[in-house]
């Protein structure tokens, strides 16, 4: 019986890494095209073979030395420069409110985690609007401040439940074990607690840094030039000239703001999972 | 949502009945609770409930952006403008199509990839980060990947299907050029970047359950499907709800994907390309103001009919 049960599970594991190959080509092809499309010279562009026939680097030359690199530059920085302050505000708000959640008592904490919920629900292009209107009267239009204030509405409910959820599963009462040993509470907070809570703080940042990064429809609404992020700007593209398609030089930009993300998610994998899912499953 | 919201203020809101039997170390918990959540809690309803109040007012004004002194206030003549148009219905009914296929469809990969991840041993670690690639890549950068894909010049897709058909299916056939075959590329780009959100969503659930029952099921000789349906979907309801709701949300705002593969040519607009052309480009802020609101209202009906038939506990899916 025992060795049947074994012989059987042995070829379920076979099977199943056998089942794993496709559903990784599946993943992996749109990146490896459109990495495949931005080496491909303008004369090879449009054959249609999945594998470049030769590697040009010409199209990495145009955006970032050439033609397009006032286009694409510029796009670049807005992007670094609204996402990281978007993250470091919600991300500093969220973890003052997420520790109310997690020690505290008191009454409303269930409508913020609400309010929280339904403004993550919330149809961005709904927002976008009123803030045309009013950012054009008060001059925040195509400004980097006037996509950091919308983009609070993406990154800070998110920020609020991703860190509730990993602040309640620390272990408090640590800290007073420690000052029961003798530590001060500033030594508990910085021996015991930053530790603990830093890794949950550390990967709510990644994902909300990348939910602004992929934000597109406040970069196009709210912005004409100065401000344009990197989504909006690829977009945009125009090609050399009227009759070229500015295909490659996407691509190119595509892969660029794409690869160090893709990156950064592969090596904090675990981490941003028990994030994306933290909490999900109990309701 | 709002009446959940509301309900929440009446039972739990500060100064509430009860307050005098405090003692004052509870008090000051309270105190302290709204001081560290509340600028959080002010920030978020001041960036989305300020600007939807807004939309709401401009909605009831005949305003163009170009023409300032011709604003006039028309009450809900925008609303029977949009109503009564073409223009919205199709789509409306492009945004439920896609909606109603992009999460089917994820929910059925999703669910089949959450149970692999679940049972792998061999791959495990790289499936469950290769799986994780889509989810890093930018909506607008899928968009152009899979319509470059699909593209009659550059595409490496028809030249593929000509192939394996034995040249039955043409190598020039232009995706773009109709209604529904276009709707479908957008479809495949959208269901390619979210199913990997679904189905960590759905494994998370999955691991909750308790392997004994399975392994019950399979010993009294339950078939695969009977074990899947009789077993392993019921104990996961909760999650596969959760994860339809967000999807479900998600998909019908879509938005990104619409722009960068079609801009709405050949009738493909969504329910939020109709407001960016209404507002941006057109700058009717009104009519576009309308469609905010219209917009709105669907996603709020549409969570409503979760909460209500589902019986989703909103505020225990995160966090509580």
């Amino acid at each position: 019986m025992t060795a049947v049960e074994s012989n059987q599970s042995k070829k379920n594991m076979t099977w199943l890494a056998i089942v794993s190959i496709p559903i990784m080509a599946y993943t992996l092809i749109p990146i490896l095209w459109i990495m495949s499309l931005s080496v491909k010279s303008s004369a090879t562009l449009a054959d249609g073979k999945f594998i470049p026939a030769e590697v040009s680097w010409d199209n990495y030359k145009l955006i970032l030395t050439g033609d397009a690199h006032s286009l694409f530059i510029p796009a670049l920085v807005n992007s670094l420069v609204v996402c990281l302050v978007a993250t470091l505000i919600s991300v500093v708000l969220a973890m003052f409110a997420a520790y109310a959640i997690a020690r505290l008592e008191f009454p409303g904490k269930k409508l913020i985690l609400t309010t929280a919920l339904a403004v993550s629900i919330f149809p961005v292009i709904s927002l976008v609007t009123p803030l045309y209107n009013l950012w054009r009267a008060v001059g925040l239009f195509d400004t980097q401040i006037g996509l950091i204030i919308p983009y609070l509405s993406l990154t800070l409910p998110l920020s609020i439940w991703i860190m509730s959820a990993f602040f309640k599963q620390i272990p408090w009462e640590m800290e007073q074990a420690a000052q029961v040993d003798g530590a001060t509470s500033w030594q508990a907070f910085r021996k015991v607690i930053v530790p603990l809570a830093s890794p949950g703080v550390f990967t709510t940042a990644i994902i909300t840094f990348f939910t602004a990064w992929n934000d597109f429809v406040f970069a196009i609404s709210l912005t004409s030039e100065r401000a344009r992020t990197v989504p909006a700007a690829l977009a945009f593209f125009t090609g050399a000239s009227q009759f070229e398609q500015p295909t490659g030089a996407i691509a190119a930009a595509a892969v660029i703001v794409t690869v160090p993300v893709v990156i950064l998610v592969l090596v904090f994998q675990r981490r941003i999972v028990s994030g994306l899912t933290s909490g999900a499953v109990k309701g | 949502m709002s009446t959940l919201v509301e309900g929440d203020v009446r039972e739990t809101g500060p100064g509430g009945p009860g307050k005098a039997q405090l003692s004052d170390r509870a008090k000051a918990e309270r105190t302290l609770g709204w001081k560290l959540a509340g600028p959080a809690f002010i920030i978020m309803l001041a960036v989305t409930a300020y600007p939807i109040l807004n939309a709401v007012w401009l909605s009831l004004f005949s305003y163009r952006l170009t023409d300032p002194t011709a604003r006039k206030f028309i009450f809900l003549n925008n609303y029977a403008v949009i109503l009564t148009d073409g223009l919205w219905w199709m789509a409306v009914l492009n945004t439920v199509v896609i909606t109603v296929i992009t999460v089917a469809v994820e929910l059925v990969i999703g669910m089949a990839l959450a149970m692999i991840m679940n049972k792998i041993i061999i791959p495990r670690r790289t499936l469950r980060t290769i799986v994780l690639i889509p989810y890093a890549i930018i909506t607008v950068v899928s968009a152009f990947a899979w319509r470059f894909a699909f593209a009659v010049d550059t595409g490496f897709l028809n030249h593929t299907l000509h192939a394996l058909s034995f040249g039955a299916f043409s190598d020039t056939y232009d995706w773009f050029g109709g209604r529904w075959s276009a709707i479908f590329a957008i479809c495949i780009s959208e269901i390619w970047k979210t199913t990997p959100f679904m189905s960590l969503l759905l494994l998370a659930g999955l691991a909750q359950i308790d392997g004994s029952l399975e392994e019950a099921a399979k010993v009294d000789g339950a078939t695969f499907w009977q074990r899947l349906f009789k077993v392993i979907l019921p104990n996961m309801k909760a999650a596969i709800m959760v994860a339809l709701l967000f999807r479900t949300l998600d998909a019908f705002r879509i938005f990104d994907a619409v722009f960068v593969m079609t801009a709405g040519s050949q009738d493909t607009s969504s329910v939020s390309l109709v407001a960016y052309n209404q507002t941006i480009s057109r700058v009717e802020i009104g009519m576009g103001s309308a469609v905010s609101v219209l917009l709105f209202l669907c996603v709020l009906g549409i969570s409503a009919v979760f909460v209500r038939s589902f019986k989703v506990d909103l505020s225990r899916v995160r966090g509580e």
